[in-house]
């Protein structure tokens, strides 16, 4: 399995380096170095150079990086780097250069209990964060059945959950956000529009909770209660490990102990019945070679009772534009020549509104063309008590040995973020397709 | 905390070493942190070994995990040392706080020091019976750590059967990891040559991993997927049972358990007889497929390359899904690259519209890479849906219009190929392509063009004039372009003998020069070749068997099997140098394969050249023969500047026929030079000509008769057609 694990900066210094198995020496992060870090032209994330194999990550300017000599599980190990950021980002904020420098003590403790032997291990942060902290622990000071509390935790079936929680009110908040993915023909019509759904849920409650939690899924709806409401179909469902899946296959019943405090419960895709929040036409016009021309149309695709909010949209430019003019007649356009785009903010869009942003980007000469890669215009905005997928939560049950009332909150937040390409009045991209992605918070 | 990263000063160590010792708990502390930050950029501290272990007797864990962590780096450089850590680990597997206990078992397996090792057994032995299932689950891993280090202790101290006995543990971690540790014994002993196999899966421990799988961590579920795939079947029933227990791992958000389940579907699915389970398991298992590719992008091009594989055993898998294969703007290029392949194969009539609109776009990027790829998928669909190649000429055409260059060039190869699968279909885009003819400086589109030229050299008005340009430029050309040229003007005398212009004669005298049989020449010029199709699997039916039984693993990752990569008998460890990128390309595999066969045409042609005449030897010899010999008279006048005309030199031997009577020494006819003795005899027909040229082998093969080179035709034609 993993043989080696190493993080290392921008500039190919070892930052953190432990080998798990002994078919290496330490001076492979030197072949990782030259092969991967000092090679402009990487293009896959799998490097075999002839019996070791590098599996490389990356992230804000770090390289992590897993070693493996045998056959090993890819998708697995994989897997193990990305975890490995998210405990780290849920212990010190961001992963980082300078972070993981601050850290390193604690990143040895860390990944000496993630993983033994190559073997990957009990990697739920709530339960590692009840062991492993930023201070340091007296073997002393921890009684001894505290410390074989934790390790049953850390072992047991239920890994991820303490059994000691106690909060004096019993809150459980769940947020529904959704990414659509859409692409539109020049004239409007949708070539394909698909909801990738998170169901996030931040639970505040005692003991071991047992938790029921209903959606208006199709399947469900229709083998028992016939006629109600709108149903929505789901591609496909994914579960957090604390919800159990052969209930979930042999009735579509979705029970769980969950973890303590924030978690993302499932994932979902669905395809049919997609509706869609927002649209954006954008017009782009290059007009010889000193100018781009530009007409951005927003409309509203919902009721007048609801409003998207917070809504901010971003037009790329071309690389060498020195000045853009902007005008607008709703929010505020500003052109920021750091990330070559215009940055669109409005406050607040109400339903069945429509509002559009003209602008001209003035560009400087350059002798040699530069190929623009015209990047996608990201639209970002929250619409409350609005789904794209027409999913509702119809119940969250929570039972408890000490029978105690508990306040469930649903939110169906919608945040977006919308990609769009661009229609091209150049003559040669005149049918050119529309691509936009709405999606999820990030 | 940074600061523990400072430049090194003088004495480092020599101060380390002090603070080691001091009095104060938080400066030895302190220090112990500095020792690992060298430690981690390669500094040499060992000679702090016997300091830093004073530190390992302490209360603080987060001291006695880094004192640990020294330890299992420099144990081995300081074996006589380390037994002095002995004691204290042997007492640590007694402490009350099963954290401390766990940690010291699993710090003593990872120290690699013989004299260490005996004092294992005892603390392990215990350690495996723990109450606690943290102590338990680290004590079943440590066995396989001992293993690597001495496989006769473990089995002298029956550790082998203790793990048996733990895969009926009550804590499913406990489970996993035993589970682990076994596969991983299992491995290392075959690897060794054991016969004896070490973890046989019998069904009794079927029922125990069956009823885990359900419990452990997502990692311990990979553990026990895997060996859930080693699994041999009693019956069909047996098989039923273990894929109905497995589906529901579908839905785990882990990528790897997914994969890790469809693996154990696929292997176990073999032996399932009732049809109408076979299809809900297939069809059970296209949603989870498709929710892979939601993951971040490295794990998702595991994920394409598994589905790649799926799809070349069940083709209809994700039959509906073509869409969710589309390219994202911010996709790495690897996995857009694999998202191509997959379209392809799962293009049919009815989403072909879409399909190519997408590529079109794709088309219009900025990678040219991706670009020339999604060219290639538009072409390679024309080839796959009969009814769709209309619109896809249409759009490679609107793309050629366009006048990007690698557009252009990229376009060009492709319609060859779809010229070769619907011949006489498409002609009216021929004036299209040739206009573009300026634009191509690639040998393999310039090679693609002229063999379009060739083949419809009939419906061609201006063929002739086309070719010339070749002609004129011939030598500077490459070799594939060389054979095309030569080919297309055979071509187009044998189609259109009434062509009155240079080119023909030309033609005309070689064919005259090598076949007496006109016959026998359209034979093997304008013979009718193999149609060309997209091949269904990229890989043996076998070996696609064996891979899917690997799923996810490396070898699924590449589509090779384990041995080329792996252990010690590994097999050409070389040719695969730069991972998956390379082995992705297929196309660097067949340019190898046509270089290859293009030199053996050299050398065999070579001999040819030689055989009719005895000849006295002065032929240019294998790739030399392009150059230029400053034997030959016109190169020679070349080389000391008499020739008054550039155009004299041999590189115009297709020029025009005016220039060529101002050559130096015309050679007369009956009067053979050294370099024309293999035409010796054949009458010139008393037309003017330059002189001769050392023939390239490529001028011969193009029009030389014998079968076994019309073999050599039709595989250099297959390679040039399937790209």
């Amino acid at each position: 399995m993993i043989s080696a694990f190493f993080i290392f900066n921008q500039k190919g210094e070892v930052l953190i380096s432990r080998l798990y198995r002994t078919d290496l020496k330490r001076s492979i992060a030197d072949v990782f170095r030259i092969q991967v870090i000092s090679n402009s032209d990487v293009r896959s994330p799998i490097i075999t150079l002839g019996s070791t194999s590098f599996f490389h990550v990356r992230i804000n300017n770090l390289y992590i990086v897993a070693v493996t000599k045998c056959n090993a599980n890819a998708a697995l190990v994989f897997e193990y780097c990305y975890r490995f950021i998210a405990i780290a980002k849920s212990y010190f904020g961001k992963v980082d250069e300078e972070s993981v420098k601050n850290n390193f003590v604690l990143i040895y403790e860390l990944i000496d209990e993630i993983n033994d032997f190559g073997y990957p291990q009990n990697s739920e942060i709530d339960t590692l964060k009840s062991y492993i902290t930023t201070e340091s622990v007296m073997s002393t000071s921890i009684p001894a059945e505290e410390s074989s509390k934790i390790t049953t935790q850390a072992t047991g079936a239920i890994s991820w959950r303490r059994g000691d929680v106690k909060y004096k009110k019993n809150e459980a908040f769940v947020d529904v956000v959704e990414t659509v993915n859409l692409s539109m023909s020049a004239k409007g019509t949708i070539l394909r529009a698909d909801v990738d759904g998170h169901i996030l849920m931040r639970a505040y409650l005692s003991g071991t909770p047992e938790c029921k939690f209903g959606l208006n899924d199709k399947l469900v709806i229709d083998k028992n209660e016939r006629g109600i409401g709108d149903a929505v179909e789901l591609d496909d469902c994914r579960f957090h490990q604390c919800v159990r899946l052969d209930e979930f296959d042999s009735t579509r019943t979705i029970s769980f102990i969950p973890p303590d405090g924030e978690f993302e419960l499932m994932k979902y895709r669905s395809t049919s019945n997609v509706k869609l929040p927002l649209r954006v036409i954008p017009t782009v016009n290059e007009i010889g070679t000193s100018q781009v021309s530009y007409v951005v149309t927003v409309k509203t695709n919902f009721s007048n009772k609801l409003s998207a909010t917070n809504v901010v949209i971003r037009i790329p430019t071309p690389l060498n534009t020195t000045s853009v003019d902007t005008k607008v007649a709703s929010g505020k356009a500003k052109y920021v020549p750091a990330e070559n785009v215009v940055v669109w903010k409005v406050p607040r869009i109400q339903g069945g509104q429509e509002i559009s942003l003209s602008a001209t980007a003035h560009l400087t000469s350059t002798t040699h063309r530069q190929v623009w890669a015209r990047p996608p215009i990201d639209v970002d905005f929250q619409v409350l008590m609005f789904t794209a997928s027409g999913l509702i939560v119809r119940f969250l049950k929570v039972f408890e040995k000490s029978n105690y009332n508990s306040i469930k909150w649903v939110r169906y937040l919608t945040k977006l973020f919308i990609r769009a390409g661009y229609i091209y009045s150049t003559p040669q991209y005149d049918t050119c397709l529309l691509h936009v992605c709405i999606c999820g918070m990030d | 905390m940074a600061a523990f990263r400072a430049p090194p000063r003088k004495g480092e160590n020599f101060e380390l070493s002090a603070d080691l010792n001091s009095e104060y708990k938080e400066k030895r502390k302190d220090a112990i942190k500095r020792v690992i930050a060298n430690m981690t950029v390669q500094k040499d501290v060992s000679g702090l070994f016997p300091d830093v272990l004073k530190n390992m007797q302490t209360d603080d864990l987060e001291q006695k995990k880094l004192v640990y962590l020294y330890l299992m780096n420099y144990a081995k450089t300081q074996p006589e040392l380390v037994i002095l850590a002995v004691n204290t680990f042997v007492k640590d597997t007694d402490d009350p706080n099963p954290l401390v206990r766990a940690l010291a078992i699993r710090t003593m397996g990872c120290l690699r020091a013989e004299k260490i090792i005996d004092y294992l057994c005892d603390p392990l032995q215990k350690c495996l019976r723990d109450e606690n299932p943290y102590v338990r689950k680290t004590a079943a891993l440590c066995v396989a750590k001992l293993y690597d280090l001495k496989p006769e202790l473990v089995i002298e101290n029956g550790f082998l059967e203790t793990l048996q006995e733990m895969i009926a543990d009550s804590n499913p971690m406990v489970v996993a990891n035993t589970v682990a540790a076994l596969t991983d014994i299992h491995i290392a002993a075959a690897a060794a040559g054991s016969n004896t196999e070490v973890f046989v899966i019998t069904s009794a421990v079927l029922n125990k991993l069956l009823i885990a799988l359900n419990e452990c961590s997502e990692w311990g579920r990979v553990a026990i997927l895997n060996a859930l795939g080693r699994y041999e079947t009693h019956d069909d029933r047996e098989s039923e049972h273990i894929c109905e227990r497995v589906v529901p791992q579908f839905q785990h958000a882990n990528a790897s358990v997914v994969l890790s389940a469809i693996k154990v579907i696929m292997i176990h699915m073999r032996s399932v007889r009732s049809e109408t389970l076979t299809k809900q398991l297939v069809r059970k298992m296209a949603p989870p497929l498709v929710t892979l590719l939601s993951n971040p992008p490295e794990v998702q091009w595991v994920a394409l390359r598994d589905i790649n594989l799926l799809l070349q055993k069940r083709p209809d898998i994700l039959s509906n899904e073509m869409r969710v294969f589309f390219c994202k703007y911010n996709d790495p290029l690897y996995v857009k690259v694999e998202k191509l392949d997959i379209m392809v194969r799962l293009a049919g009539p009815n989403n072909v519209d879409a399909l190519l609109s997408e590529l079109k776009e794709y088309a219009s990027e900025v990678d040219v890479d991706f670009v020339r790829r999604s060219i290639k998928a538009i072409g390679q669909t024309a080839i796959k849906i009969d009814e769709a190649a209309e619109r896809c000429v249409n759009v490679l055409m609107e793309l050629i219009g366009t006048r990007v260059s690698y557009v252009v060039q990229e376009g060009v190869v492709v319609m060859k190929d779809i010229f070769r699968k619907y011949p006489s279909t498409y002609e009216g885009v021929i004036p299209t392509l040739c206009a573009n003819l300026d634009e191509l400086d690639e040998p393999e589109a310039k090679a693609s063009l002229i063999w379009i030229i060739g083949e419809y050299a009939n419906k061609i008005d201006n063929a002739d004039e086309l070719l010339g340009i070749f002609v004129d430029s011939f030598t500077e050309e490459s070799y594939p372009v060389q054979l095309q040229t030569l080919t297309a003007v055979v071509k187009l005398f044998l189609r259109k003998p009434d062509t009155s212009q240079d080119v023909r004669d030309r033609a005309y005298i070689y064919w005259r020069l090598l076949s007496t049989d006109p016959g026998a020449a359209k034979a093997v010029v304008l013979a009718h070749r193999p149609p060309i199709s997209l091949p269904r699997t990229t890989v043996s039916p076998a070996l696609l068997e064996e891979l899917l039984g690997e799923i996810p693993s490396l070898a699924s990752v590449y589509h090779k099997p384990e041995e080329t990569f792996v252990g010690r008998g590994r097999i050409g460890a070389d040719a695969i140098p730069k991972g998956g990128s390379e082995l992705a390309d297929d196309r660097a595999t067949a340019q190898k394969a046509f270089q290859t066969v293009a030199a053996g045409q050299q050398a065999e042609n070579l001999l040819n050249f030689d055989d009719p005449t005895s000849n006295d030897g002065q032929q240019p010899t294998g790739l030399a023969a392009t150059t230029v010999l400053t034997s030959t008279p016109a190169a020679t006048n070349l080389l000391s500047g008499t020739s008054s005309n550039p155009l004299d030199d041999l590189v115009s031997i297709f020029g025009n026929t005016g220039i060529g009577t101002n050559a130096a020494p015309p050679p007369t006819p009956g009067q053979p030079q050294t370099h024309l003795n293999a035409f010796g005899g054949l009458s010139f027909g008393g037309q003017p000509m330059s002189p001769a040229p050392p023939m390239t082998p490529s001028v011969l093969q193009a029009v030389s008769p014998p079968p076994q080179q019309q073999q050599q035709q039709g595989a250099q034609d297959d390679l040039l057609g399937l790209f």
